[in-house]
């Protein structure tokens, strides 16, 4: 695989992809120590609501495939840049972009009705633990979602050509540290439980 | 030592720099390859949702449900993300990020009384 040509770097590596990968390390940590701030406090609240009284599987399922589903586009729109096919990148970017927003969406609505429970940041231990954490992660997918526009206006423009492919794996790297947060979330938050 | 000098290339700056390397690495799988993957990806989030419906499995819910997880994390990382294909420096940092949250994880865990479940 060929990118642009970069400057000469001691580890015969492009400094940008290396950069991402450190990014992604010390994100590891970010949402690693909010992880375990959850577990640690979710069931030590004197006071309801609880996460068995709010949890809605089906719902979160659905947005697990989502997210899950959109990692698959992302790379699909990597493979279409890749081999010069810039009618199948836009295609891919404008779809993950578009399962992107679905995510969110569905977060904002689980959210309000959590709200509307009486769940809030300040209620209780489980609230504070569960809003941060996936109130950070939910920022992460609208920050990448906005990457995905940018990039889908870039190659609308024919700005995205082969030779900046690289753009395109920087964001799908991302993209996809997103997906496999919330794999890790969807198991250790939703499915398993006190 | 240099890390070029470590890993047997030769420096970038200097006598013998090497002319700006455009990266290149191991071919990365095509589109049909990564549907089958999205694919298996869907399967175990519906077998993840199946099993924890499934009150027989109560007692293995928990270890059955975190392999399943581990399963699909590492699809993603290792065919999404090209960790199987690119260089090994991206694997080592990666994998670096995560002992360090595998240990933040004990020490927090066992520190404070927390647990999984």
């Amino acid at each position: 695989m060929q990118h642009a040509p970069a400057l000469a770097t001691n580890t015969g590596l492009d400094n940008r992809k290396l950069l991402m990968w450190l990014f992604l390390a010390s994100e590891c940590l970010f949402f690693g120590s909010l992880i375990g701030a959850y577990l640690l406090y979710r069931d030590r609240s004197v006071a309801g609501p609880y996460p068995e009284d709010l949890f809605d599987i089906p719902f979160t399922s659905v947005s697990a495939f989502i997210l899950l589903m959109s990692s698959v586009t992302m790379v699909l729109a990597l493979a279409a840049i890749q081999r010069g096919d810039q009618h199948g990148l836009r295609v891919w970017l404008f779809t993950t972009a578009f399962l992107g927003i679905l995510f969110v969406s569905g977060q904002a609505f689980e959210f309000t009705e959590f709200n509307r429970e009486g769940l809030s940041l300040s209620t209780n231990l489980f609230g504070t633990t569960f809003f941060v954490l996936t109130g950070f992660h939910g920022a992460h997918v609208t920050v990448g979602v906005l990457i995905l526009m940018s990039l889908f206006v870039m190659a609308l423009r024919g700005r995205l050509t082969r030779a900046e492919s690289l753009h395109v794996e920087l964001a799908g790297l991302y993209w996809h540290f997103v997906d496999i947060v919330w794999i890790v979330i969807f198991t250790l938050v939703y499915l398993i439980q006190p | 030592m240099t890390l070029a000098e470590y890993r047997g290339m030769k420096p970038a700056t200097g006598e013998g720099a090497v002319a700006a390397p455009a990266h290149r690495e191991g071919a990365h799988p095509g589109p049909a390859e990564y549907v089958k993957i999205g694919l298996t990806l869907a399967v175990i989030t519906a077998v993840e949702v199946a099993v924890y419906y499934i009150d027989a499995l109560s007692d293995v819910l928990i270890p059955i449900l975190i392999v399943l997880s581990a399963l699909k994390f590492s699809l993603v990382v290792l065919w999404f993300m090209h960790l199987k294909f690119d260089n090994r420096l991206f694997s080592t940092l990666f994998v670096g990020g995560l002992m360090l949250v595998a240990t933040l994880f004990v020490v927090v865990l066992a520190t404070l009384g927390g647990k999984l479940v």
